[in-house]
């Protein structure tokens, strides 16, 4: 994309005639060492941005950009989403007077049931997502206000959390330790859904969510370790801690039926305690694995999504959605990169043809004698 | 050590003080108190000899650098921001992490300062430990170390030894009581000077006993003053015995000649003149500095500002907010601050988040880069010279940078333009003219470029024999042999000037054959008169000659051993003898001039051979390079000074005889009455006579009769004719002296010498009185003849100047000659052309010089104006001459005056005195505001290179002094040339670059933070890991841009050197200005809006994580970063490929390893896996990819690449447009710009003339205009 010259000047210039000096008793000279290092001579490369060079340079971006471009845009095309969301803002929604009779306290939980018809039948594993928008999971004190030894399982750290934890580091009646503290851990989102399919014969079927799997595997094996000895039970191992303030019941009981998922490890919780970058984000929720036979993994038709309503967004103006989505090697649906692709390609490949106008009417002459190679 | 009372202490203390304060010192030999303890010894308050140059201790090292540290603003503001952090309400960071990069960057410093204290410790101690000899009452001389040497001791030095303290001289081995001395490591002078012992205190034929020195010496309080010294010896009788510099050894100079001298300590330590005068490297703040501070300053605006918009946001954030979610954290009561309290704290949080936006490592990093700057500046092998072995000395560390906006020079002449080596080319004797055609031709000769190579150097080996002088006879006729010595012998002494002015050039002179033929005549004539009266006139002016100087004579074979490695040999031989043509015909000639020699058989046959050798071996030491030139030329004639004394002067003549003058006084020479006296007692007549040599003007006024025998019988006006003489010779360029004889009657001697004696006796206001009893004396003088005596251009001076002035810089010599010499010089170096329009300014009052200067200006103004001289490459110069300056520099008429210098492109101002420089240059410098240079090599430039903004000082043969007050020290005024012109212009283009590359690439990764606040409902939030941060401006990008800083080459060094008009982008600010500075700001908001954005949109509405979102945009930022620099580097070396791929491969490794391995290290923020997850995924690279290229895209596109490409030729591009515009030039009737000297041979292409560009009017305005005319230009040549 440069034009190179390469300009590398003899080492035994007009100086060596003079400077090498032989003999013996040259002890107190102080000429300069005659190096290319240090008279600055060193060969050097000399990248020239003419028109002629910057040419090819677009050509070749603009070659390049576009077919991954229609690629990434096509691949995000063939992404099947469904979004829907269930905050209960609007009178007639289902979720309305969950959405409005909400306390942090109460003790029975709100259900309500969303159904939607999905037109396309989902093919492949299909990922099954909770989306919040509006939360500022990444707030500076919110996203400081953890303590990882603690997750990962440190016991000294697990009876005497870090002061980041700091309004909820101890349970403020009985001054025990909260495991696991901090504000991340606090506001943990803990809506249940449930998916119904309704098939056209008028039968419900639950979906099988798959709960595992959806961490990180490093997080679920690496960061997050639950305290204590393996052998002892749940409660054994938290001994001496209490449930974060807005927990309904202690993290050894977040799924009691599996002690691999349960306490620290429990894989909802990891997918929450790693912040979003963004107000507006989706965490994974459960999987939706293929079936084994060519059926589609979500048939289209009818579904109800049966929503454990708990979590409140009323006080930021949040929204909850549930995204059912299919996943490429890109990812999740995202038109952006493959449009931002094309474009850039296409202006690339614009300003190239431009270039190679005004290079051939204007600069002919000067430019075949500046491009040597 | 018994114990003492505090108050005694105190007391102590408190005395030593008062006795250190007093004006006058009373100092008593230690001997009488030797082995008394030391509260008894009376001279225990003086400081010792030991000295102490360190800054630090070891012990308060740490709060010592540190405090000086904290003097930098800078370092403040980042501390002031880390301890910020320490309070919770309103940290960014963890208060602990974010007081690393601070600490780096101190400990960086303190490294650096560390290290050269430590050096200086070193040279310090080495110093201290130098043995020496103390007299001590019990075994005589002991030797002891310097620091042991205190004031009051006596210290016995022998030949070639360094003096440790500053000694009175009481006794030298001297049968005369002189001590030789070199005063070269004080002030560089190498001539020999002569101290004589303080007379009076011992009898002249009892030896010298220090335990019998019971007198008390008074002496001033130290001074630093090199040249003065005031005490008194008083005996135990009360007697007083006046002594002065004259009998003080400085400490640090060399003793010579003199085999042992013994010395009363009278300063040690600090206390010595030498320690007084020096002091440290001199500290100058560059323009480009200036100029960044303001800058810097900028940045804090908009640091401010992106602050107030985060805070107001939060605030506004806040109150959207319907309730109380789960994400706001109260503080540990539960309990949140209301929001405009809250968003108060965030302004502070955000100062602390966005600090980075000043450049935290700026400043280290310049420095750091002129290190480097200034290390391959001193390694350049072109600033080098063979000749005085010394490199470019860069004594201010922090101005290279100014170097390469230089827009006016200001010069001196003698030494610095010219060699300072004096030839004697032509004399006037009683108003006949001797042209001396011979010596002229041989000084052709000698011109010739001899290549250095053939040389065979021997430091011991006699000067050869003169194969001219008058001796000739009495030896061999071995002349081949003889010739081959001559020519070895020339390079041999050229390229080792510590012998002073002994080179051939200097030394050899062929004499005039018609004075010659007059000398033997008046010879002849009056040498067999003796006690003739009337001696005759030339017979004197050769006399006087070799009399009235200060020239001290050295044999040969005892001089100094300074240079070891006696015997060193170049490539030896390459040419022949018989291959020189013009050698040969220089032989032939000579032998011819031998034979003519003979038959005017001056010698007596009894002359043998040993005195001839001993007249041979002679050296000759003179202060004043023109003195010695004088002396060599009388040995020319036959007038051999052999020896000079305090007392005596001993001079052979042509006749064989050796004549002792007693010499009752010199009247050294002074710059108010310039000239010099030597009263000598003749031997034979016992007469007293009085020999005046010094500037026509001075003399002239002074003459009385003319000489009153009229030898030939014809009545002629000496004078006049004289006079007419010497304005032909400052034509020719010559420097011109007047000779006169003045016979002094006994009884006014006698009423002189008492009043002279009183003047030497009196301690108030001596000088004025000596300088009084001098002009008493110095009246009525007899003229005798005049000198021509040529000061050499150095070679190179005329190419030099024109590039400079083609560079755009405005070239001014000042100079202290006469109007005429300085004329014939300014032509000569081509300061003037044939073709310019040179104003002459010369007025004797005020009213005509007020009229005269409006004439010219509207003159000028009008020519300016005149369509017909655009174009044209006529230019104005100016001379003046400085009773004119005086006038024109008045505070009505500098307006005026600065007005027309502006139109002129070179100024010539004559007759100017050392303050007039200084004075000419504050008011340029201050009125135009432009950057000065001032260069010089002598005494008389100090105040001028001192009032410049870089002094240049010319290691020459006249002392250091220049170069002591310089910034840069150089050997030839050559150098200036590639110094300024390819140095100045790489440091200034690198630095420039550098600085602004430094502020964007803060601004630019700061951004990315202050776009993300957007999005996390401003609350400072930072979505990289804190660690990451900090290596990113610590590691990861922070050597590039040094290395660019270094290294880079926007052009190469033919170039610069053959394209001066390159240079002037420098002077205009091209690089680093206003425009500059805000398009790299504005360039780094695009590019950082296009790293944020181009991610957020792309994780838009996904389960992305704060750090897995943030590592695409850290990467993007580097690569775009980088790839910035790597679009402003110019010229990739080795160097420039490692350092970029190497920031890059670190980035990565580091950032594995770290977030591979810290899975809880750093809480809370926790980066583990983030990058292996992230390269795991193709979406990273795609994103990194489109960032880098989106944010590099614009300075790609083809308007800027149109312009660049032009801006940027590569060398063999331009080399060829160079080509194409000589021929283009030569085929048109233009003048011709051949150069007279050949082609510096730096030169890879000789380039021998440039291309002349059209006038300034033409291409101001517009950086790019240069190039655009050349490209216009070279299209016409084509089409």
């Amino acid at each position: 994309m440069m034009a190179s010259s390469y300009n590398a000047k003899e080492e035994d210039g007009h100086h060596s005639g003079s400077s090498t000096h032989g003999g013996t008793g040259a002890a107190k000279n102080k000429k300069p060492d005659n190096t290319a290092f240090k008279q600055q001579r060193l060969p050097a490369w000399q990248p020239i941005l003419t028109a002629g060079t910057v040419l090819p340079a677009f050509f070749v971006i603009g070659l390049l950009f576009i077919p991954i471009g229609i690629g990434l845009y096509v691949t995000s095309n063939n992404i099947k989403e469904y979004e829907i969301d269930y905050t209960g803002v609007e009178p007639n929604t289902p979720c309305y007077d969950c959405a409005n009779s909400f306390t942090w306290n109460s003790t029975t939980s709100c259900v309500c049931t969303v159904n939607f018809t999905l037109v396309q039948p989902f093919e492949s594993n299909v990922y099954m997502y909770y989306g919040l928008s509006n939360f500022y999971q990444n707030h500076r004190r919110y996203v400081k206000s953890r303590d990882d030894s603690q997750l990962n399982g440190v016991q000294s750290s697990l009876t005497n959390p870090s002061k980041e934890c700091e309004p909820y580091r101890t349970n403020p009646e009985t001054k025990l330790p909260i495991a696991p503290c901090g504000a991340i851990a606090n506001s943990l989102f803990n809506d249940t859904l449930e998916l119904y399919y309704n098939h056209p014969d008028g039968n419900m079927t639950k979906v099988n969510l798959v709960k595992k799997g959806i961490a990180w595997y490093t997080d679920k094996h690496v960061k997050f370790r639950n305290p204590g000895n393996e052998k002892d039970n749940f409660t054994e191992r938290f001994k001496g801690t209490a449930k974060p303030v807005n927990w309904m019941k202690p993290v050894y009981e977040l799924d009691p039926l599996d002690p691999e998922n349960n306490g620290f490890i429990n894989e909802d919780f990891i997918v929450w305690m790693r912040t979003a970058a963004l107000p507006t984000f989706r965490k994974l929720y459960r999987i939706i694995q293929k079936k084994p036979d060519s059926a589609p993994t979500l048939p289209s038709g009818r579904y109800f999504l049966n929503v454990t309503y708990n979590y409140p967004v009323r006080s930021f103006d949040g929204r909850k959605r549930m995204i059912l989505s299919t996943i490429s090697w890109m990812g999740g649906k995202n038109p952006f990169l493959g449009i931002a692709y094309i474009t850039v390609g296409s202006i690339c490949f614009f300003l190239g043809v431009v270039l190679l106008i005004i290079h051939h009417k204007y600069d002919t002459r000067s430019n075949s004698a500046d491009i040597p190679n | 050590m018994t114990w003492r009372s505090p108050l005694a202490l105190v007391r102590d203390a408190l005395q030593g003080q008062r006795a250190r304060e007093r004006e006058l010192r009373s100092l008593v030999s230690n001997l009488l108190y030797e082995g008394l303890e030391k509260a008894k010894q009376p001279n225990r308050f003086f400081l010792s000899n030991a000295i102490k140059t360190t800054k630090y201790s070891l012990l308060l090292f740490l709060p010592m650098n540190l405090y000086e540290q904290f003097h930098r603003f800078a370092n403040l503001y980042f501390v002031g921001i880390a301890i910020l952090n320490f309070i919770p309400v309103v940290n960014a960071f963890q208060p602990e992490v974010a007081l690393i990069p601070i600490c780096v960057i101190l400990l960086l410093t303190a490294l650096k300062d560390g290290w050269e204290d430590f050096r200086r410790y070193q040279s310090d101690r080495k110093v201290n430990n130098t043995p020496c000899f103390i007299y001590s009452r019990y075994k005589q001389y002991v030797e002891r170390r310097w620091k042991d040497v205190r004031v009051g001791d006596f210290v016995r030095v022998v030949s070639n030894e360094i003096v440790p303290a500053d000694l009175l001289l009481l006794y030298s081995s001297n049968p005369n009581g002189v001590c030789h001395i070199e005063t070269a490591n004080l002030d560089g002078e190498t001539n020999l000077k002569q101290r004589t012992v303080v007379s009076g205190l011992w009898a002249a034929n009892l030896g010298f006993e220090p335990e019998s020195f019971n007198s008390v010496v008074v002496c001033e309080r130290p001074n630093n003053n090199l040249n003065h010294f005031k005490c008194f010896v008083e005996k135990p009788d009360k007697d007083k015995v006046g002594a002065s510099i004259e009998s003080l050894l400085l400490r640090g100079c060399t003793v010579r000649n003199t085999n042992h001298a013994v010395g009363f300590v009278v300063y040690a330590g600090h206390e010595t003149k030498s320690m007084l005068n020096s002091n440290g490297s001199r500290y100058k703040r560059s323009k480009l500095e200036r100029k960044l501070n303001a800058d810097v300053f900028f940045c804090l605006l908009l640091l401010f500002t992106m602050c107030l918009i985060g805070a107001f946001g939060h605030y506004l954030w806040l109150e959207s907010l319907p309730g109380v979610p789960s994400f706001l954290v109260p503080d540990s009561n539960g309990h949140l601050d209301v929001p405009s309290l809250e968003s108060f704290y965030m302004f502070i949080t955000m100062i602390i988040l966005l600090q980075i936006l000043i450049p935290i490592s700026l400043y280290v990093s310049v420095e750091l880069v002129k290190v480097g700057q200034i290390f391959f500046i001193t390694n350049d092998i072109d600033l080098y010279d063979e000749e005085t072995d010394s490199r470019i000395q860069c004594r201010a560390l922090n101005i290279t940078e100014d170097l390469g906006q230089i827009e006016y020079i200001f010069s001196d002449k003698t030494g610095t333009l010219t060699e300072n080596k004096m030839v004697f080319r032509r004399c006037s004797v009683m108003g006949t003219e001797y042209p001396h055609k011979e010596n002229a031709i041989r000084l052709d000769v000698m011109d010739e470029p001899e290549s250095e190579e053939e040389v065979i150097f021997n430091q011991h080996q006699q000067l050869p024999r003169t194969r001219w002088s008058l001796e000739s006879e009495g030896i061999s006729p071995a002349d081949t042999q003889q010739h081959g010595r001559r020519r070895k012998s020339k390079v041999a002494a050229n390229a080792h000037s510590d012998v002073a002015f002994s080179s051939p050039l200097e030394t050899e002179v062929i004499p005039d054959q018609k004075l010659l033929q007059q000398i033997s005549r008046a010879e002849s004539s009056g040498g067999r008169r003796d006690g003739n009266r009337n001696f005759d006139p030339h017979l004197d002016f050769f006399l006087a000659l070799a009399i009235c100087n200060t020239v001290v004579v050295s044999m040969e074979n005892a001089h100094r051993q300074r240079v070891t490695g006696a015997f060193f040999q170049r490539n030896k031989w390459n040419r022949t003898r018989s291959e020189d043509p013009v050698i040969d015909s220089a032989k032939t000639e000579n032998e011819a001039d031998t034979n003519e020699l003979q038959t005017c058989s001056l010698h007596p046959p009894s002359q043998n051979g040993s005195t001839i050798a001993e007249a041979e071996e002679l050296c000759y030491e003179a202060e004043s390079p023109d003195e010695a030139a004088l002396v060599y030329a009388a040995r020319a004639y036959g007038f051999i000074l052999l020896a000079r004394t305090p007392d005596s002067v001993t001079v052979r003549l042509p006749s064989g005889e050796d004549l002792v003058f007693e010499v009752l006084d010199t009247l050294t020479f002074d710059s108010n009455r310039k000239r010099m006296s030597v009263l000598v007692r003749h031997p034979v007549t016992k007469d007293y006579v009085l020999y005046t040599k010094g500037a026509d003007y001075s003399i002239m006024e002074l003459l009385g009769t003319p000489y009153a025998e009229n030898v030939s019988g014809i009545e002629k006006n000496i004078a006049a004719d004289t006079q007419y003489h010497l304005d032909c010779y400052a034509k020719d360029g010559l420097r011109t002296l007047c000779i006169t004889k003045k016979v002094v009657s006994e009884s006014t001697y006698q009423s002189w010498l008492g009043e002279r004696k009183r003047a030497q006796a009196a301690m108030e206001c001596r000088e004025e009185l000596i300088m009084r009893t001098a002009v008493q004396l110095e009246t009525n003088l007899t003229l005798l003849g005049a000198t021509g005596i040529e000061d050499r251009l150095q070679e190179n001076v005329p190419d030099s100047i024109v590039a400079l002035r083609e560079a755009g810089i405005h070239v001014w010599v000042l100079t202290g000659d006469k109007p005429e010499t300085a004329v014939n010089i300014g032509y000569a170096c081509r300061l003037l052309e044939e073709e310019d329009l040179v104003i002459n300014m010369s007025c004797k009052n005020k009213v005509t010089c007020t009229s005269n200067l409006d004439c010219t200006l509207e003159e000028v103004r009008r020519y300016g104006d005149d369509l017909r001289n655009i174009g044209t490459t006529q230019n104005i110069s100016l001379v003046i001459d400085g009773n004119t300056l005086d006038i024109a520099m008045s505070p009505d008429l500098q307006q005026r005056f600065i007005e027309l210098t502006k139109h002129c492109r070179s100024v010539l101002c004559c007759r100017v005195t050392p303050l007039q420089k200084s004075a000419v240059v504050k008011l340029v410098r201050d009125k135009l505001k432009v950057m000065t240079l001032a260069v010089g090599d002598g005494a008389n430039d100090v105040n001028m290179i001192q009032a410049a903004d870089i002094g240049i000082g010319i290691s020459g043969q006249e002392g250091m002094q220049a170069v002591m007050a310089s910034d840069f020290a150089i050997s030839r005024f050559k150098h200036l040339k590639k110094l300024i012109l390819v140095h100045g212009h790489w440091c200034y283009t690198r630095l420039a670059n550098m600085i602004i590359y430094f502020f964007y690439k803060n601004v630019a990764y700061v951004n990315l933070l202050f776009w993300y606040q957007f999005f996390c409902g401003f609350t400072a939030t930072t979505m990289f890991d804190y660690w990451q941060m900090i290596f990113f401006n610590l590691f990861f990008t922070s050597t590039p841009p040094i290395m660019f800083g270094i290294f880079d080459k926007d052009v190469s060094v033919e170039v610069l050197q053959g394209v001066p008009e390159l240079y002037r982008t420098g002077q205009r600010k091209g690089e680093y200005n206003f425009l500059t500075f805000w398009i790299s700001i504005l360039d780094a908001f695009y590019q950082s809006l296009v790293c944020f954005f181009i991610p957020y949109l792309a994780y838009q509405d996904s389960d992305v994580d704060l750090f897995t979102f943030g590592m695409p945009l850290n990467t993007a930022a580097l690569f775009a970063i980088l790839l910035h620099l790597a679009i402003e580097i110019k010229s990739w070396t080795l160097v420039h490929w490692a350092i970029m791929l190497g920031s890059v491969a670190l980035y990565f490794v580091v950032t594995l390893a770290y977030t591979a391995g810290c899975v809880t290290c750093n809480p809370p923020s926790n980066p583990y896996w983030i990058l292996q997850s992230q390269m795991a995924d193709p979406i990273f690279y795609l994103i990194v990819t489109l960032c880098t290229v989106v944010a590099l895209l614009p300075r790609y596109s083809p308007p800027l690449c149109i312009c660049r490409q032009l801006d940027r030729m590569d060398p063999s591009t331009r080399d060829q447009w160079i080509k194409e515009w000589r021929g283009f030039r030569g085929g048109a009737p233009a003048k011709r710009y051949e150069l007279p000297d050949p082609p510096s041979p730096t030169l890879e292409t000789p380039v021998d003339f440039f291309p002349d560009f059209l006038p300034d009017s033409d291409f101001m305005g517009d950086d790019l205009s240069l190039n655009v005319i050349a490209e216009s230009r070279q299209r016409a040549v084509h089409t």
